[in-house]
C-alpha cells in the first residue's frame, strides 16, 4: 500500500475524531498522572514497612489487572448503578461512555508505569543530598523542587513515556467503561478495531500512526538520556540503579 | 557560642550516649572505629536524627529538648555541616552548590575567592578534584552563616598525596573562624592535628576525653592506647622488685614496668619510645628485646620496624646507619617509664596513682 494512501486514510473522519479524542484524553491522564503520580512515588519513596508495602501493592494493582477487569472496577466505581454511582447521579453527572471515563481508564491502566519508575528514581537520589540541602536551610519543599526533582528527572522522564506509551495502547478497560463512540469516547486503538471490519485501510493508517509515535516516544526517551548522561540513569528499563554510599 | 549535646539513642547493637561541650573557637574531635557512634552524633547536632532523649543548644538557644518536645527543624539551625564525601550537588556547578543556602550574593562572592575556587565557578562539581571537592563543600557550609560547624570525615575522601596539604589548610580555617566545632575522623593523627580536644569513641561510649597529649600520656584503657598509636603486647605480671613490676609476655620475652599491677596484664608502649641498636646497651632503659627483624616499612620520612613482638619507629637515617634487613639481629629497648599496664579485663590499673 503506497504511502499517500495511507495518509490520506488518515483524512478520513473516523480517524481524524480518533486522534482528536485520544490526543485530548491521553493529554488530560497524563496531567493527572504527573500531577498526582509525582508526590505520591515522593511520599512512597520515604516511607518503609507495611503502610507502603499495602499503598504499593494498590499501585501495581492495575499493572497486573486484565483490562477487563480493570473495566468492570472502573464501571462498578463510577457508573449510574456503582458504588459512586448515587453519588455522581445527584450531581447530574454520568461518567460512564464520556470523554471523562476514557480519562480515567487511561489513568487507571497507565499510571502504575509512572509510579513504579518514578519511586525507583526518588529512591536512587543519594539520601545525604536532601540530608545536605536541609542543613543549608530548605525546608521539605524547597529540598523536593531544587534536590529531588532535578536529580530524579531522567528516572520521571522515562516513566512518564512509558505511562504515555501504555495510555495510547489502552484499550480493554476503555471499551467496557467508556464504549466506543466516534468523536466522543473512540480512541485509535478503539478505532483501529472497528475499522478493522469498515475500512481496512484506515485501520493500517491508525496503526502505522500509532508505531510511528511510539518509535518517537522510545527514540526521545534515548535522546533525553544522552543529554544527562553526566548525571547517569535513563533508560526505560533500568530506569535507577542505587548509588554506592 | 558554646555548643552542648547530650543525648541517649540504641543503635543496632549498642546505645550510644554522649554529654559534650564545645567552647566557641574549640575544635573537638570524636575517633573511634566505624560504626561506633561518631556520625550519629553530627545527625543529633544537625537535627537529621531525633535521638531516643537528648538535648542540643547553641549559645543557650535550645534547639532540641525531648523531655519539652522542643525539636527545631534542620533548616533552622545554622549549623554548617561537611558530610563525607562532601555531597555536593551533581546538578549544580560551583556557584550553584556554594549559593545554595547563602543569604546574600557578596557573601558567597567572598567565600569563592577565599578558598581559591572563583574561577570553577561555573564548573561541574562531578569533574573537581578531591582537594577541590571539599574546598567547594566548606564555602557552600559557611555560606550560612553557621553558628557551629560539623566535619565528618572531612579528610577521608582525599588521597594521601594531597592529604596533608589539605589538613593544615583545613587547621588554619577552623583556627581563623573561632566557632565550637566537632569533628568526627577514624584516625587519631587527624583528630590530634585539627583537634584541641580529642574524644576516643568505641561502641556508642567516649571512652576517654582530652587533649591528644592527654591521651597519648595517660590512655585510659589499652582501646585508647592502641588508637592513640601505642602497641599493646598481652602478658602475665610475676613479680614486684624496687617498685617496678617484672611482666612474663606472652611472646616469651620479659617486660619491665614502673606501673603496679598483678594478674594478666597488657602492656601498652609507643613505637617512637622504642629504640634499636646492635647490642643491649647498659643505660636507663631496662627493657631490651633481642630478636630478628621481620618486617620494615616506611611511613613518611619514618620507618616502622618490627623486632620480634615489638614495633620500633625511628627515623629513615638511623635505619640505614644501622643497616636494618629483614632477618637481621638487633635489640630494641625502651625505658620501663615508658610502659603503661592495664589490667586485661579492663579498667586502668594506675591511673589514681598517675592522678
Amino acid at each position: 500500500m503506497p504511502l499517500g494512501d495511507l495518509i490520506s486514510a488518515l483524512g478520513s473522519s473516523a480517524a481524524l475524531d480518533a486522534i482528536r479524542v485520544t490526543a485530548e484524553t491521553n493529554a488530560l491522564a497524563m496531567v493527572l498522572i504527573l500531577g498526582f503520580g509525582t508526590p505520591a512515588a515522593y511520599w512512597i519513596a520515604r516511607r518503609r514497612g507495611a503502610v507502603r508495602d499495602v499503598v504499593v501493592t494498590l499501585v501495581e494493582l492495575p499493572l497486573v489487572l486484565p483490562p477487563a477487569v480493570a473495566g468492570i472496577g472502573l464501571l462498578v466505581a463510577f457508573g449510574r448503578a456503582g458504588l459512586l454511582g448515587d453519588t455522581v447521579d445527584a450531581l447530574g453527572i454520568d461518567i460512564a461512555f464520556t470523554k471523562v471515563a476514557v480519562v480515567l481508564a487511561v489513568t487507571f491502566v497507565a499510571s502504575p508505569f509512572y509510579l513504579r519508575t518514578a519511586v525507583a528514581a526518588f529512591e536512587a537520589v543519594d539520601p545525604t543530598l536532601p540530608a545536605a540541602a536541609r542543613t543549608l536551610g530548605a525546608g521539605e519543599g524547597r529540598v523536593f523542587l531544587r534536590v529531588m526533582l532535578p536529580l530524579a528527572k531522567g528516572g520521571l522522564g522515562a516513566g512518564a513515556a512509558l505511562a504515555f506509551a501504555r495510555g495510547l495502547g489502552e484499550f480493554g478497560a476503555t471499551i467496557m467503561f467508556a464504549g466506543s463512540l466516534q468523536g466522543v469516547t473512540q480512541t485509535l486503538s478503539l478505532a483501529i478495531y472497528e475499522q478493522f471490519d469498515l475500512d481496512f485501510d484506515v485501520a493500517l493508517a491508525i496503526s502505522a500512526l500509532l508505531i510511528a509515535v511510539s518509535a518517537v516516544v522510545l527514540l526521545s526517551v534515548k535522546l533525553m538520556s544522552r543529554w544527562h548522561s553526566g548525571s547517569g540513569s535513563l533508560t526505560l528499563f533500568a530506569a535507577s540503579s542505587r548509588q554506592p554510599t | 557560642m558554646a555548643l552542648r549535646v547530650r543525648f541517649t539513642h540504641p543503635l543496632r547493637s549498642f546505645v550510644a550516649t554522649a554529654d559534650l561541650t564545645v567552647p566557641p573557637g574549640e575544635t573537638l574531635a570524636l575517633v573511634g572505629p566505624s560504626g561506633a557512634g561518631k556520625t550519629t552524633t553530627l545527625r543529633i547536632v544537625a537535627g537529621l536524627l531525633r535521638p531516643r532523649s537528648g538535648a542540643v543548644a547553641v549559645n543557650g538557644t535550645v534547639l532540641l529538648d525531648t523531655e519539652r518536645e522542643v525539636d527545631v527543624a534542620p533548616e533552622r539551625r545554622r549549623v554548617g555541616y561537611l558530610f563525607q564525601e562532601y555531597a555536593l550537588f551533581p546538578h549544580l556547578d560551583v556557584l550553584g552548590n556554594v549559593r545554595f543556602g547563602a543569604r546574600d550574593r557578596a557573601r558567597v562572592d567572598e567565600l569563592l575567592e577565599r578558598f581559591g575556587i572563583d574561577h570553577l565557578a561555573r564548573a561541574r562539581v562531578t569533574e573537581l578534584s578531591g582537594g577541590e571537592r571539599q574546598r567547594v563543600a566548606l564555602a557552600r557550609a559557611l555560606a550560612r552563616d553557621p553558628a557551629l560547624l560539623l566535619l565528618d570525615e572531612p579528610l577521608s575522601a582525599l588521597d594521601a598525596h594531597t592529604r596533608a596539604g589539605v589538613r593544615a589548610e583545613l587547621r588554619e580555617l577552623l583556627h581563623s573562624l573561632a566557632l565550637p566545632t566537632l569533628l568526627v575522623t577514624h584516625d587519631f593523627e587527624d583528630a590530634a592535628t585539627l583537634a584541641d580536644r580529642v574524644g576516643v569513641i568505641s561502641r556508642g561510649r567516649i571512652l576517654q576525653l582530652g587533649t591528644p597529649a592527654e591521651l597519648v600520656s595517660v590512655p585510659a584503657d589499652p582501646f585508647v592506647a592502641t588508637f592513640t598509636g601505642a602497641l599493646v603486647l598481652g602478658g602475665h605480671a610475676i613479680a614486684t622488685q624496687d617498685g617496678l613490676t617484672e611482666v612474663a609476655l606472652e611472646s616469651g620475652f620479659t617486660a619491665w614496668s614502673a606501673d603496679h599491677a598483678v594478674g594478666r596484664v597488657n602492656v601498652a608502649v609507643y613505637p617512637w619510645d622504642v629504640s634499636l641498636g646492635p647490642v643491649a646497651q647498659d643505660d636507663s632503659r631496662l627493657n631490651h628485646i633481642t630478636a630478628a627483624v621481620t618486617s620494615i616499612a616506611p611511613v613518611g620520612n619514618r620507618v616502622r620496624v618490627q623486632v620480634g613482638p615489638v614495633v620500633a619507629e625511628i627515623t629513615a637515617a638511623s635505619a640505614e646507619r644501622l643497616g636494618l634487613r629483614p632477618g637481621a639481629t638487633v635489640t630494641a629497648s625502651f625505658k620501663a617509664t615508658a610502659t603503661r599496664l592495664f589490667p586485661a579485663n579492663g579498667a586502668p590499673a594506675t591511673l589514681d596513682e598517675k592522678g
